[in-house]
């Protein structure tokens, strides 16, 4: 009892103790400075990054319809609705972990091995290193279109090409078609999104210190058993954030899917942000997309520390 | 020599990994070049079959695009708003990040942990509360309300990589600064953000990037055409000319050619600052 009492008591103590002398005469100037210099990014930091985020919470309780004045509190109901009645989100979120899997599998995989070979002492290197990067400099909507074009069943380049080469019979409406769809728009997305998995990757490869290549080289070891024992056991820590924000960035995929199919056709494509933005902004249920926001939110922030826990004890493990 | 030359020789020919590394190449680019040159085609020689050089050169889609379907205003938009953008950007998160690696006040570490949770704690469909902030504050559909969310959002990142670089500067000079009677002001104008310059370059290339490519916000913020910023207008323009390939080209064009230059010119700090980042994180 009395220790819980002490510890708070201490803490004020200190505070007091830590303003007192930083308002002294010798530090006054230095503690003003310093709120003057901290304030402007801080207001702008309460009204548009902390307000919006306890208020998402705040809303999530609610069913407000974002534009009448007056509100009710439905407690849970919103949370119950998204987990038993909206089979559209959980379409959603199956969605989102497709695109999620597809990017860790293909898109990093790629840029592995995109990396590994610009990696080797090749000329033109740093030529490959500055293209690879081009398409994830243009924005979602931008890619959305281009790819659109490239799909279309007449007169997109992708069917024309086909055709062209006799392959005519293999030319379909790529984005029309339920089937082809999710995997067409994985495509322009991962197409996209290459290039920084494969910078950090690269910055990865060129980290490892030349002369553990040269010692392994020694003791006999081939390329392909170099590969395993020193490069690889480097790569863990990168490739572990680098999967935390492939299925971060692939779970809250939105420009590119809003200006491309629009989670159509049908609700084939649907993606959660996408889902969110809709009921909030069509449907003006506002409460109801809090409660979703900070559903997926919670899970992305869940996933996340799983991963990075998981990293953790797998690179003790290999050190 | 040798053993250094085969640094990490994997167990194949190098015409293979060319070969590899030339056909990504090509499929990062074709789709652009692509886009280019359809961009200056007619929209009949484009239903005709693939060809990447025009037959004719043909400007007649950027002319259109530019003065009947709004893109001189839109490109006008999204200049004002990078630029207003990178400004506000670099001003407010220099000066915190200057008072975070470098002054002592009450409550220091606590406020930067703030800064840092909101660097990593996703959120979202945070535009739901931000659209209702904006329209209390009486700032939906205006400039500001867009240029100030954006400020806020690209800050936290760049106040992360501004401390750190403060944090490396030597202390001599500020110190000797201050012996010969400097206030703290003086030290972080006429010193320290001079000697942060390629930091803070590189906060303007990544910053000028990001905005030009906003779009999620410019959504929500904007229902006057006349404030939408390039990429907000190009999907409302794809929903009525998408079939028009060769308008849609040039109008696409516009759009990307900007970043792209801004790439060509930039994209070794732009790939450094990347690979940079990845070790340090």
């Amino acid at each position: 009892m009395e220790a819980g009492l002490t510890k708070p008591k201490r803490l004020i103590l200190n505070f007091w103790e830590n303003f007192r002398s930083a308002w002294s005469r010798r530090n006054r100037e230095e503690t003003l400075m310093g709120y003057l210099l901290i304030l402007p990014a801080f207001i702008l930091f309460l009204i548009f990054g902390v307000y919006p985020f306890y208020r998402t919470i705040l809303f999530s309780f609610t069913n407000w319809n974002g534009i009448s004045s007056t509100f009710t509190s439905v407690g849970l109901l919103n949370y119950q609705d998204a987990f038993t009645i909206d089979d559209l989100w959980w379409k959603a979120m199956q969605n989102g972990v497709f695109f999620a899997i597809t990017a860790l599998i293909f898109m990093n995989g790629i840029a592995l091995a995109l990396a590994v070979a610009v990696d080797q002492k090749i000329r033109g290197q740093s030529i490959y290193r500055s293209i690879f990067y081009i398409p994830t400099i243009l924005s979602g909507v931008v890619v959305a279109i281009i790819w659109k074009w490239l799909y279309q069943p007449i007169g997109g380049p992708i069917n024309q090409l086909l055709t062209s080469f006799g392959l005519g019979s293999l030319a379909t409406a790529w984005l029309a078609d339920s089937n082809t769809v999710l995997w067409a728009v994985a495509i322009a997305s991962m197409w996209m999104g290459i290039g920084a998995p494969f910078l950090l990757f690269l910055a990865g490869l060129q980290s490892v210190p030349i002369e553990l290549y040269e010692a392994g080289r020694l003791d006999g070891g081939n390329g392909r058993q170099l590969f395993w024992h020193i490069t690889l056991p480097f790569l863990i820590p990168i490739a572990t954030i680098l999967s935390v924000l492939t299925i971060l960035g692939a779970m809250q995929i939105f420009n590119l899917v809003l200006a491309m199919t629009n989670g159509g056709p049908g609700s084939a494509t649907e993606v959660p942000v996408l889902h969110i933005y809709r009921e909030a902004f069509k449907y003006a249920k506002f409460g109801y997309a809090s409660a979703l926001s900070m559903i997926f939110g919670i899970l992305l922030f869940t996933l996340s520390i799983i991963q990075l826990w998981l990293s953790r004890k797998i690179g003790i493990r290999s050190a | 020599m040798n053993s250094t030359l085969s640094r990490k020789r994997l167990p194949v020919g190098r015409g293979f990994l060319h070969l590899g590394l030339i056909a990504w190449s090509l499929a990062a680019v074709l789709p652009m070049v692509w886009m280019f040159s359809a961009s200056l085609q007619t929209n009949q020689e484009i239903y005709q079959g693939v060809h990447l050089v025009p037959q004719t050169l043909n400007f007649q889609n950027y002319i259109q695009a530019w003065t009947q379907a709004k893109f001189s205003a839109y490109f006008g938009n999204t200049v004002f708003y990078t630029v207003t953008v990178v400004l506000g950007v670099v001003i407010f998160s220099s000066m915190a990040a200057y008072a975070f690696a470098r002054l002592s006040f009450p409550g220091k570490n606590f406020f930067y942990l703030g800064f840092l949770i909101f660097l990593f704690i996703p959120i979202p469909g945070s535009f739901i509360p931000l659209y209702v902030i904006l329209v209390k504050l009486n700032i939906i559909n205006t400039r500001i309300g867009y240029i100030l969310p954006l400020i806020q959002s690209s800050m936290a990142f760049s106040i992360f990589i501004l401390r750190a670089f403060f944090e490396d500067l030597p202390k001599e000079i500020e110190e000797s600064a201050r012996m010969d009677g400097a206030n703290l002001l003086q030290i972080f104008w006429d010193i320290a953000l001079p000697l942060a310059r390629p930091a803070i370059a590189t906060i303007i290339i990544f910053t000028a990037l990001n905005v030009w490519n906003e779009f999620t916000l410019a959504l929500i913020v904007f229902s006057d055409q006349d404030l939408m910023p390039l990429q907000v207008g190009i999907n409302t323009f794809q929903g009525t000319f998408f079939s028009q390939y060769s308008l849609m080209m040039a109008a696409l064009s516009i759009t990307t050619i900007p970043a792209i230059i801004v790439y060509v010119f930039f994209q070794k700090s732009i790939i450094k600052g990347i690979m940079a980042g990845a070790l340090k994180g």
